[in-house]
């Protein structure tokens, strides 16, 4: 029998201080934030410092309910807990109160409450669940299908609730999977991607096209023909673009290229009946014509698909206000330069026109908040301007202080010691919660305790990253830290469902 | 299959990776890198610049001649601009949409968050009009500032003006910003450390949206602006405004100075200007009308026009004469015209009578004695020995060297010396016979008016000077430079100026004298002594320099009218009249006749030779 009186017992005390630790220096945060002369009372529960102590509170309370709970209730009802989730998901869609352009709160009087929050521990435990069937093997096509189902449908729900920022943290998913047997390809190719990604839209498709050719004739000829091939073929190639960037031909040169040496190539490996391993021909082929087309489609979305704001948010990491300002200068030596006739000077003139409208954007909106929340941090030195003493915080220079920009905060008052500090926290908790999953004996324990690491370790990663501007803003709470009911509770039961999970472990037989 | 547990390391490296990043980069921004903090800087800390008033000035009887009248700057802050009806806005402040734009585009390249400068200078009137209306634009505030004022519209050239400082100067001296308003001529200019002030300047902090949200630091790096100290000038106004006013329609100058102190009671430059004309964005306007016009009024004649003396410098070469024992107060000489022209007098006796005749040929005599006095066999070497003597004590009376006096751009004119003519005609190729203009003041030799006030100072106090100034009390106590102050004892023995008065006197008073329109009555005695400079580009110029009362000299002045012949005709009479109003405070009646011919001279449209 289980004795409530030791609902301690056995449980991992590093986490929860590491937690409490967090919980506490997002309060006083929260105070700094939206400090207030006239509520000085840090227990004013007219202010969000007040409020959050009531959400800690509830929290905290939230906690020893789980912890008085049996870990096999949670196991035992993940795929139920997964469909009421799923359900409120689908019900949000339809009666929930749209806020910021989100549809994804219930209000039931003063109160709200947004389902998504409690969608991530739901999918983690029904992925758990589904991961520790007997008979899974990560490397069955089924087993994949089922598991990236399981992890797509609540995803697609909330994008479809317009909340991009929860949309994207379902990516972390895949270090729980990779953990489970997932092919370490897929990391790299996914980080592949993303730089292709970066570079795609810093240097423009066709030079990355270009580049993507050339490694593609070396690996090829290097692969199926001898040195001599490969190196005259590199040569021929590189003739060809110097030609192309020294006369400053046409982009559709390059496509009428490429696209004329494909057509010769299946041709000839069509004719070419004694050939061996004709496979693998056409699979480097097709190799070629996905990257090209995948090229093509970043160039594609982000200028077509996604919208302004989106796009901005890229754009300033990749120093777009410093391009655009060397651009109007340009510009404007060529207007002023001699020997140009007035149609030409008004074809300028209108150019310069709309590259200054976007800059203005740019330094007014996204830009804006990337520059006000660094020039915080930034400021705030090696040890900080000091608790309530900062001023780009007092004085409303950085959005969304007390939520998504709450990191400013701790930069601009507790200088570099006090990110260090948070930033080691946080890394401290990560490798916890790994080192603990990999001690359990059940897979759905290890699974979970990998879900709860790699969902705050996304958020962490992005709310950070966003912050110091090595991350396009999405907006994603800081978990533990930022303000809000729901995002702290959602992560409390996450991490409290792991740490009840852990405390039993030595009563779970393999 | 591989230990798929070995892949609990590749997913904590990667966090401690990420980790690691984010503390470089935390660490990069924090602290290696400095900008964020100027940043955060500019974000919240505004800089309140408080002007202080500038220093006021007084004549030495304490009439103000300048004070400062409040005006308004328009200022804009770009970020809070709104779309309004920009037409309403520009016929309010009277520009155009043009204008309007080009104004705008300037404040937001200069910043989007700061405020700065829309439109200089509103007077209180328009002010009050945009005063009422300002609230419809927001964006827009008004900060004052001072302009100067001249009530008395007099003394222009004494009193300077200022002006927005230049680039130039900004580099040169940190106190200076770019809009700050320094003086730019006369007494403004000179005395600009004295009237400036200390400027004040209050940061506080503002919050995103411009709003002030306290003081930084408590205050404790805010400075208190400090007016400018106030100057009392030795000017008598009213007799400066006299002046003016009898100089009217005349080209020329008049000093007149207290000898016994060296203040300059007046200093008229004719033609002059209102100094109101060069305030504020009156300057664009009125500047160029006043730099272009053929008769200079910005030119100060009184100091930096340069013009041979003519005969007032007898008294000079009497003096030296007499100081070298080559003459006595008794030496004769006859009027040989041969040697000299000159007009018809009696023979001068001695150097009373030559002093009271100007007698060119007298001094044409005494000159040679001087120059000549057989110290060197060579015929030449003893003519450069005697000019070196002569130049070096001609310089005690402060000709040929700037006079410290505290106006800006004073001229030292020209006493020529060894050097000047070893130059002018080669070592050895000149001598007395060369030179010999000097002794009746022409040729080489040139003066300022404010020189020649200066020489009736010196012979009226027998002997020395105080280098005439317009500094009488600085914020009321009355310590002034020691230059000032300092007696300059010009080498020449009291009881050789006996003659010289002597001789002034008969100017005046006796008859045969060169200039009898100078006297004014029995009760006041004055001594004077006419020039008349030759003019090679056309009528000369007429010359009077003069001290009184004979006794006890409380004035001693200058006059010089370009164009308008013998000195005794219009420069003696206006001498005469100053002194008398300086002295009595009126015209008599007797002498209002005289008042009159000179008001109604127009000594303007003198033909000028070509």
């Amino acid at each position: 029998m289980r004795r409530y009186g030791n609902i301690f017992a056995n449980v991992d005390w590093v986490s929860i201080m590491l937690y409490l630790a967090l919980v506490f220096i997002g309060w006083i945060n929260i105070y700094a934030a939206v400090y207030n002369e006239d509520h000085h009372s840090i227990l004013d529960v007219s202010q969000r410092y007040g409020k959050q102590l009531i959400w800690i509170g509830f929290a905290l309370i939230l906690a020893l309910i789980i912890l008085m709970l049996e870990g096999q209730f949670f196991t035992s009802f993940a795929f139920p807990i997964y469909g009421v989730v799923m359900f409120s998901l689908i019900a949000v869609l339809l009666v929930g109160a749209t806020t910021n352009g989100a549809t994804s709160w219930f209000e039931i009087g003063d109160f709200k409450i947004q389902p998504s929050e409690f969608a991530k521990f739901a999918t983690i435990l029904a992925l758990a669940k589904y991961l520790s069937m007997l008979s899974i093997n990560m490397r069955d096509i089924k087993t994949k299908v089922v598991a990236i189902a399981i992890i797509g449908f609540p995803a697609v729900l909330i994008l479809l609730q317009n909340d991009t920022g929860s949309t994207l943290v379902y990516a972390a998913f895949v270090f729980v999977l990779y953990r489970e047997g997932l092919s370490g390809n897929i990391l790299l190719f996914g980080l592949l991607a993303i730089v292709v990604f970066i570079l795609t839209l810093i240097f423009g498709p066709i030079n990355i096209i270009i580049t993507a050719g050339f490694a593609y004739i070396l690996f090829y000829t290097l692969l199926k023909f001898d040195l001599k091939v490969t190196i005259i073929s590199l040569l021929l190639y590189s003739v060809f673009v110097f030609i192309f960037y020294n006369y400053q031909l046409k982009d559709n040169l390059i496509y009428y290229v490429f696209g004329g040496s494909l057509v010769f190539l299946l041709g000839f490996l069509i004719i070419k009946k004694e050939l061996k391993d004709k496979a693998i021909h056409y699979v480097g082929i097709f190799v070629f014509v996905i990257t090209c087309l995948y090229i093509f489609s970043i160039d594609f979305t982000f200028n077509e698909v996604l919208k302004e704001h989106q796009r901005t948010r890229i754009t300033v990491l990749l120093g777009e206000e410093d391009k655009l300002v060397e651009q109007i200068e340009n510009l404007k030596l060529a207007r002023d330069a001699n020997g140009i006739n007035k149609e030409e000077q008004q074809i300028i003139s209108d150019d310069i026109g709309a590259k200054k409208f976007s800059l203005k954007e740019l330094r007014q909106g996204n830009g804006w908040n990337i520059k006000q929340s660094l020039i915080a941090i930034g400021s705030g030195g090696f040890s900080g301007k000091g608790f309530l003493e900062g001023t780009q915080t007092k004085f409303n220079f950085v959005p969304e202080q007390s939520t998504d920009f709450i990191f400013c905060t701790i930069g601009e008052e507790w200088g570099f010691l006090g990110t260090f500090l948070l930033v080691s926290i946080y890394v401290a908790l990560f490798l916890r919660l790994i080192y603990l999953a990999e001690k359990q004996r059940s897979i759905f324990s290890r699974v979970y305790g990998y879900g709860v690491a790699s969902i705050l370790f996304f958020h962490f990663l992005v709310n950070i990253g966003m912050a110091i501007g090595l991350a396009p803003v999405i907006g994603i709470p800081l978990p533990f830290i930022s303000y809000g009911g729901s995002s702290l509770w959602s992560f409390t039961i996450l991490l409290f469902i792991f740490i009840k999970l852990d405390s039993e472990r030595l009563n779970v037989l393999r | 299959m591989k230990n798929l547990s070995n892949r609990k390391f590749i997913v904590g490296i990667i966090f401690l990776v990420i980790g690691l990043v984010f503390t470089v980069r935390l660490f990069t921004i924090q602290v290696l890198n400095d900008k964020y903090k100027v940043d955060s800087d500019n974000n919240v800390l505004r800089e309140l610049v408080e002007y202080p008033a500038r220093g006021l000035v007084y004549d030495r009887n304490g009439e103000l001649l300048v004070y400062n009248e409040a005006a308004y700057d328009l200022m804009v802050l770009p970020k809070q601009v709104k779309e309004v009806d920009t037409l309403a806005f520009c016929s309010l402040l009277e520009i155009t949409k043009e204008e309007f734009k080009e104004k705008i585009e300037k404040a937001k390249s200069f910043s989007y968050y700061k405020p700065s400068i829309f439109l200089k200078e509103i007077s209180s009137i328009s002010y009050a009009n945009i005063q009422e209306q300002l609230f419809k634009y927001p964006g827009f505030f008004v900060q004052t500032r001072t302009l100067r004022k001249y009530p008395r519209n007099s003394a222009a050239h004494i009193l300077g003006y200022i002006g927005e400082v230049s680039q130039s100067l900004i580099d040169e001296n940190p106190y200076y910003r770019s809009g700050d308003y320094i003086g730019k001529s006369g007494l403004e200019n000179s005395y600009e450390y004295l009237l400036r002030g200390q400027r004040g300047v209050k940061r506080i902090l503002v919050d995103v949206h411009n709003r002030e949200k306290g003081s930084y630091l408590d205050g404790a790096t805010d400075t208190m602006a400090i007016t400018g100290s106030s100057i009392k000038t030795t000017i008598d106004i009213v007799l400066q405004e006299y002046g003016e006013l009898l100089m009217q329609n005349k080209k020329g100058s008049i000093v007149a100075i207290d000898p016994k102190t060296g203040e300059i009671l007046s200093l008229v430059s004719a033609p002059n200007y209102d100094p109101n004309m060069l305030v504020g964005r009156a300057v664009k306007k009125n500047y160029p009308v006043l730099s272009m016009d053929s008769l200079n009024p910005l030119f100060n004649r009184a100091l930096m026009a340069q013009y041979p003396p003519g005969s007032i410098f007898k008294t000079i070469q009497a003096l030296i004469g007499m100081e070298d024992e080559v003459i006595t107060e008794n030496s004769g000489f006859s009027c040989i015209k041969s040697l000299v022209n000159c007009h018809n007098h009696p023979t001068a006796g001695n150097v009373a009578a030559s002093v009271k005749m100007s007698c060119n040929p007298y001094y044409y005599q005494v000159f040679k004695k001087i120059i000549q006095q057989n110290k060197a066999k060579s015929f030449y070497k003893d003519s450069e020995i005697g000019l070196g003597l002569w130049s070096e004590q001609v310089k005690k009376f402060g000709f040929g060297v700037k006079l410290a006096t505290d106006l800006p751009g004073v001229k030292k004119g020209n006493v020529p010396d060894v050097k000047f003519y070893n130059k002018w005609y080669g070592q050895g190729r000149w001598a007395f016979s060369t030179i010999y203009s000097l002794s009746i003041g022409q040729g080489e030799v040139e003066v300022i008016p404010l020189q020649m006030a200066n020489l009736a100072a010196i012979i009226a106090n027998r002997g020395y000077f105080y280098t005439p100034h317009f500094l009488k009390e600085i914020d009321k106590t009355d310590t002034i430079p020691s230059q000032f102050t300092t007696k300059n004892m010009v080498g020449i023995q009291d009881k050789y100026f006996t003659p010289i008065l002597e001789g002034m006197y008969g100017v005046v008073n006796e008859p045969g004298g060169t200039a009898r329109r100078a006297k004014i009555h029995d009760g006041i005695i004055v001594c004077g002594k006419t020039g008349t400079a030759q003019n090679p580009h056309g009528e000369d110029h007429s010359v009077f320099i003069a001290f009184a009362p004979k006794d006890d000299p409380k004035i001693a002045i200058a006059v010089y009218v370009e164009n308008s012949g013998f000195g005794g005709t219009w420069a003696a009479p206006i001498a005469s009249l100053m002194i008398e109003k300086y002295l009595t405070d009126s015209i008599s009646t007797a002498n209002l006749p005289k008042e009159q011919r000179i008001l109604e001279a127009n000594l303007m449209d003198v033909k000028v030779k070509k």
